[in-house]
Order: structure tokens, then C-alpha cells, then sequence
């Protein structure tokens, strides 16, 4: 017999939900087939790839790691809330002007591991984003191109008029 | 794959929730951070009937210091913990190990009682509180307990939990006078399992020598080995290279019965513990005398 749903309210992207769904189901399952929002991807589910990575509490964790029924109560962001107003995010932009996506798999989660550091941090160190993403695995873009594109969302959402670094694989161009 | 279905409890109290596990005694597993549990359940390597959701039992989390030292509720998170100025100030080991968990990510939800009770004997945080001769709390339908780190853990993922008792809170006694401490590791990328880690205290006398020495070793074993033989070696000694030297090769001869396997061999994990303990004796060495 199925299980009888479960039903929680909660904040999805800035506006009230709520959800009924199997009680058994993590976050990442919830948010892909129960709130049709598939841009949360879905690879490992042992917490080693994080491209599962969505913002709880605008704090980023593992949707693989986290049941649905954890988040009654509690603030979820997935990528399809970064933008506002019709308007891409200033990281969404950066990472599509430097190729920072290339497969774009891993992307979402890099966006918001990425939001969650400029929130607290508005002028990161290169030190400092490469350890809010060191759970983000990306098999493309050699990370170069998402440590500049951070940076330069980061000198953007600072006002700052900013020119992308010219860093190449091999060093400096 | 998905987990497999459970019935879901989520208790305001440590009563309640000990209340459901004696009701279900056996088939019922609390759930702290998720963090190794779920990857277990999304597996299926774990099919827990009832699961006891620890998440909203406020008097389980926080840090407080006291004059014997420094209390961590169980369902702390690793990440809160990790940038604790109290725990920085009072327990500095748990301090440096920390950082060595996997990821950011991980450390927000995973919890010090969880990665405790869990009994990895890769993890950190169990060779750390056996190192600092930490205490575990632990509460049941046969009321409460304590129990030191070292009892704690009885064998491969298995420790003195009862299937009806709650880890609730870890004390860590104050740094003695002239003591330091070090954590070191080595694993293939950071955050990855160690191949190999120690975890060692050291209090000097007032002529400098060793006064007492705790060395845990994590990764060589069942569970977190506390290396008596390298404490014994260097323990009313005058702290030179060639002491430390003796100790760690004690360490790594007579200590352990490292396993080999897909990650590392024997005889490199003995080789790793002979660097390590000598390092981390160094460091802790440097530092008590700057005490
Ligand atoms: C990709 C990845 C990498 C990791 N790398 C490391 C690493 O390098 N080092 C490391 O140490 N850990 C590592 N971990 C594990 C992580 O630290 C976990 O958070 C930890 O092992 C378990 O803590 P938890 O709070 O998530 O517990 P859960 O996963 O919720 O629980 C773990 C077990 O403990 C039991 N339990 C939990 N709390 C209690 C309690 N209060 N009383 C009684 N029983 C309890 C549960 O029933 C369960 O059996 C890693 C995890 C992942 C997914
Ligand atoms: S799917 Fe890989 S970490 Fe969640
Ligand atoms: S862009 Fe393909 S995995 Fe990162």
C-alpha cells in the first residue's frame, strides 16, 4: 500500500507553499517531482557531488541528505529563486559571461553555495570561495572560470565597476 | 535509489523521543544531522522502520563553558562548533579537527553527537574527545549515564549505545596547566576520510618534561585507538626529538593492527602513523611550552 502523504508548509523561493508527498522522500525529491522544480539536479545522493545544493535557511545543504518532512517551518531557495523581477541574479549573469557553466550540471549548486558566501561576505577572498565550494564538484570548467565569476558578481553586487581577471589555466594572460 | 518507507516521529523532548524508541525498541533510529544515515537509507544499506527525528529538541543543542570545562550538546552542528570562540578558547583541539569533516555543506547539518555516535572509525571527532578524555551522557528508560570516550566505543561502528538510549551531551574537562594539543591527517583530497589521523594532548611538568600524554589515532583501527604504548614512551621524558622520535615509533609498532584496503595498505598506514605522531607531538609540544 502507499504511503499516506505528508503535508508541510513552508517558504519556497520567497512565497508561502504548501506540499503533500510521500513521507519517506528527501528534499531533493520533493523539490524535483512534487514542487516540478528541476533545476535543483540530482546526482550522488551520498552527499559527495553537491549538485544537490539548495539553501536552507539561506544556509546551503544537501537536498539528497535532507527529508522534506525537516523543512516545515523553515525558508528553502533553489536557483529558480535567485533571479528577481525577471532578472538574472548578478552571479547567474557573471557565470554566463565567463563560462563558468559549461554542462551547466553542476551550476545551480554553485550558484547558491556562491549566494550564500556573498551574503556574509561581500568581498571574499580567493581562499575563502574556494572553501564555501569545496563541496561543489564540477567535471568542466576547471573551477578557474567559477572563482573569477564569483569575484566578479561580488565587485558587481559591491557597486564596483569591475573587469573579469584574465587568468587562464596556466597563469596569468 | 530512494529511501525506503519509515514512520516519521519529530519529538519536542528528550522524553518523548526516548518514548518512541522504547516503544519500538530495536526498529527505531533517531536522526540527527542525516548526514550519514540518509546516505545509508538512500542506499538501502539502512531501512530503519521508525525514524526518531532529534531536529526539534532545542535542549539538545548548544555550548556552554563552565569551570570544569566546556559542555556540547548532542544535536550541536559541526559547523557552529567549528567557529565557537569558547570551544576555540577551551577545547582548541576540537578547534583544528574540525575543518578536516568534509564540506561546508556536510558541517551545517551534521552534528558532533551524530558523527559521535555514528562510530566511524574514520571520523575526527571520536579520536579527538578520546584524546582529551572526554565524557558522554547518556539517557535511557534507565535513566542517565556517563560514560568516558574510551568505553564508549566497543568495535566497528558499535559503541555502548543502547538501542533505546540518546547521546545528549559530551563534557570536555578544562586544558590542564602547561598543556597542548595538535590534530593532524592525511587523506587524499581535504574533506575526503583520513587514510590516517592523530589527535594528541601533552602537559609538561615544571622542569619541562612530559607530565601526561594522550595520543588517539583514527583510521588504523575498529574505532578511534588510544596509542598507550607511545604516551608510555614518552611520559616523565624531557620532550627532545629523540623522545618524540621513540614515541611515535612505538605508535606505530605496538599500537595498531592497521587494516589495508582499497584506500591505503598496512604497512603505509604504519608509515603514516609514525610521521603523524611525531608531528602532531611536536605541535603539541610547541605549544604547551608557550603556555
Ligand atoms: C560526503 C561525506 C563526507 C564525510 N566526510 C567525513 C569526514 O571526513 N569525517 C567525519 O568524521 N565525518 C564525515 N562525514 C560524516 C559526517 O560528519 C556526519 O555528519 C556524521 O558522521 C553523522 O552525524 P549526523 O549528525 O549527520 O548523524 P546521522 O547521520 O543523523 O546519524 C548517524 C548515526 O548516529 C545515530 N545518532 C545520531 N545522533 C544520535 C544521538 N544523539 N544519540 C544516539 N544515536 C544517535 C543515528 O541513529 C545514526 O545511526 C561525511 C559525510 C558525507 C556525506
Ligand atoms: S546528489 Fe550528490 S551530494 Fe546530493
Ligand atoms: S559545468 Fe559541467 S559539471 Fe560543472
Amino acid at each position: 500500500m502507499p504511503d499516506p502523504k505528508a503535508t508541510i508548509s513552508f517558504e519556497l523561493n520567497g512565497e508561502p507553499a504548501t506540499l503533500a508527498f510521500a513521507p519517506h522522500k528527501t528534499l531533493l525529491e520533493v523539490l524535483r517531482e512534487d514542487a516540478g522544480l528541476t533545476g535543483t539536479k540530482h546526482g550522488c545522493e551520498l552527499g559527495e557531488c553537491g549538485t544537490c545544493t539548495v539553501l536552507l535557511d539561506g544556509t546551503p545543504v544537501l537536498s539528497c541528505l535532507l527529508l522534506g518532512l525537516a523543512c516545515a517551518g523553515h525558508r528553502v531557495t533553489t536557483v529558480e529563486g535567485m533571479a528577481a523581477g525577471g532578472r538574472l541574479h548578478p552571479l547567474q549573469d557573471a557565470f554566463a559571461e565567463l563560462g563558468a557553466a559549461q554542462c551547466g550540471y553542476c551550476t545551480p549548486a554553485f550558484l547558491l553555495a556562491a549566494q550564500a558566501l556573498l551574503a556574509v561576505e561581500p568581498r571574499p577572498s580567493r581562499a575563502a570561495i574556494k572553501q564555501a565550494l569545496a563541496g561543489n564538484l564540477c567535471r568542466c570548467t576547471g573551477y578557474l572560470k567559477i572563482y573569477e565569476a564569483v569575484e566578479l558578481a561580488a565587485a558587481r553586487l559591491r557597486g564596483e565597476d569591475a573587469t573579469p581577471a584574465r587568468e587562464t589555466l596556466y597563469g596569468h594572460a | 535509489m530512494k529511501p525506503a518507507p519509515f514512520e516519521y516521529h519529530r519529538p519536542g523532548t528528550v522524553e518523548e523521543a526516548l518514548a518512541v524508541l522504547a516503544r519500538h525498541s530495536g526498529d527505531a533510529k533517531p536522526l540527527a544531522g542525516g548526514q550519514s544515515l540518509i546516505p545509508a537509507m538512500n542506499f538501502r544499506l539502512a531501512r530503519p522502520a521508525v525514524l526518531v527525528d532529534l531536529n526539534r529538541i532545542p535542549a539538545l543543542a548548544g555550548i556552554r563553558g563552565s569551570a570544569d570545562g566546556l559542555r556540547i550538546g548532542a544535536m550541536t552542528r559541526q559547523r557552529a562548533v567549528e567557529r565557537d570562540a569558547t570551544v576555540a578558547r577551551d577545547a582548541p583541539l576540537v578547534a583544528e579537527a574540525l575543518p578536516h569533516i568534509a564540506h561546508p555543506q556536510i558541517r551545517t547539518r551534521g552534528t558532533v553527537g551524530g558523527s559521535l555516535a555514528h562510530a566511524d572509525p574514520a571520523a575526527e571527532l571520536p579520536a579527538v574527545m578520546v584524546a582529551l578524555d572526554a565524557t558522554f551522557d547518556l539517557v535511557g528508560p534507565r535513566g542517565r549515564r556517563s560514560i568516558a570516550a574510551t568505553e564508549f566505543y566497543t568495535g566497528l561502528f558499535t559503541t555502548a549505545l543502547a538501542p533505546d538510549e540518546l547521546l545528549v551531551e559530551i563534557a570536555i574537562p578544562r586544558p590542564a596547566p602547561r598543556s597542548g594539543s595538535a590534530f593532524v591527517e592525511v587523506a587524499r583530497r581535504h574533506g575526503d576520510y583520513a587514510l590516517a589521523g592523530v589527535a594528541a594532548v601533552v602537559a609538561l611538568d615544571d622542569a619541562g618534561r612530559c607530565r601526561a600524554a594522550r595520543i588517539a589515532l583514527l583510521s588504523v583501527g575498529d574505532g578511534p585507538v588510544l596509542a598507550r604504548k607511545a604516551a608510555q614512551a614518552i611520559t616523565g621524558e624531557s620532550l627532545t626529538a629523540e623522545a618524540i622520535k621513540g614515541a611515535a615509533d612505538a605508535a606505530a609498532s605496538q599500537d595498531i593492527d592497521p587494516p589495508g584496503d582499497i584506500h591505503a595498505s598496512a604497512a603505509y598506514r604504519r608509515q603514516l602513523v609514525g610521521v603523524l605522531v611525531r608531528r602532531a607531538l611536536q605541535r603539541a609540544c610547541e605549544r604547551a611550552r608557550s603556555h
